[in-house]
């Protein structure tokens, strides 16, 4: 059964919560490091699931994340309730950012965001609704591109 | 480079309580925006990289655990605050301050031989030839 869930894991992430911004991505490092996933493909999850993560933090009231490690891929997904986003292709390009400059104080809003979550997945999908929320699906291949 | 001679070279303290000796940085980068520090990192993550920045709150020290940089050096006599040392300590991450700013910090670890972060994989690449 190639499409059998090997290992799942759930988080919920607090819109606004600066201080535990991250958490969530570092216990996903940690356990995919104890499965014995390769250090690459960890990297590459890692840096796609903080970047959503703290897009959530920053942006949107409450979300969610999820991951479903696969035989032969690990699936990302991550939902939030939040103002959406009105221009997806704008927002996808590097250095467009409507961040705040509280978030650029952190070293965040640089408008790197979404195009760093693509560079690092071999499958991305976004899709949003405007007053509602968004919706990100990270697919990294177990044995892709860079794995 | 040892940790401890890049705190030597820098006149850095070390603010948090890791062994700074145990440490072998090969490379550095230096950013105060972090998207930038996960953007260019390395395709391999064995932490030996420095991370100069003048940020010093809690995602710095997230966005290396993240990207497996091993150690961060705090420019401009910039100090972490409590939260931030107590992380680095959490992640094992050892923090070092100095009054130096970013350029001079990167001009002296260049002199002595730490690597721009971009020439990461040469020497593997040597290595395999």
């Amino acid at each position: 059964m190639k499409n059998r869930v090997l290992f799942q894991q759930e988080f919920e992430i607090q819109g606004g919560d600066f201080v535990n911004a991250g958490e969530s991505s570092c216990k996903i490092r940690n356990t995919l490091r104890e499965i014995g996933i390769n250090s690459d493909i960890i990297r590459r999850i890692a840096i796609a699931a903080y970047e959503a993560e703290m897009n959530v933090v920053m942006y949107a009231q409450h979300g969610t994340m999820k991951i479903n490690v696969y035989q032969d891929n690990i699936l990302l997904i991550i939902d939030d309730k939040g103002p959406g986003i009105e221009n997806i292709e704008l927002a996808m390009k590097p250095g467009f950012s409507t961040a705040t400059e509280e978030m650029r104080e952190m070293g965040f809003g640089a408008g790197m965001g979404l195009p760093n979550i693509k560079k690092n997945s071999d499958v991305f999908q976004i899709t949003s609704k405007v007053g509602q929320g968004t919706s990100l699906e990270i697919k990294i291949l177990l044995n892709g591109k860079n794995g | 480079m040892i940790l401890s001679q890049i705190r030597e070279l820098l006149n850095a303290e070390l603010v948090s309580e890791q062994e700074a000796h145990s440490i072998d940085i090969k490379f550095a980068k230096a950013s105060d925006l972090m998207s930038d520090v996960l953007a260019f990192s390395q395709p391999f993550s064995d932490r030996n990289t420095l991370l100069i920045t003048g940020l010093t709150n809690k995602q710095v020290v997230r966005t290396c655990e993240i990207a497996g940089i091993g150690a961060i050096v705090f420019v401009r006599g910039k100090n972490p605050s409590a939260e931030t040392i107590e992380l680095a300590q959490q992640c094992n991450i050892p923090l070092l301050t100095t009054k130096l700013k970013m350029y001079e910090v990167c001009g002296i670890l260049y002199t002595n031989g730490v690597s721009g972060a971009s020439t990461y994989g040469d020497e593997e690449k040597r290595n395999e030839k």
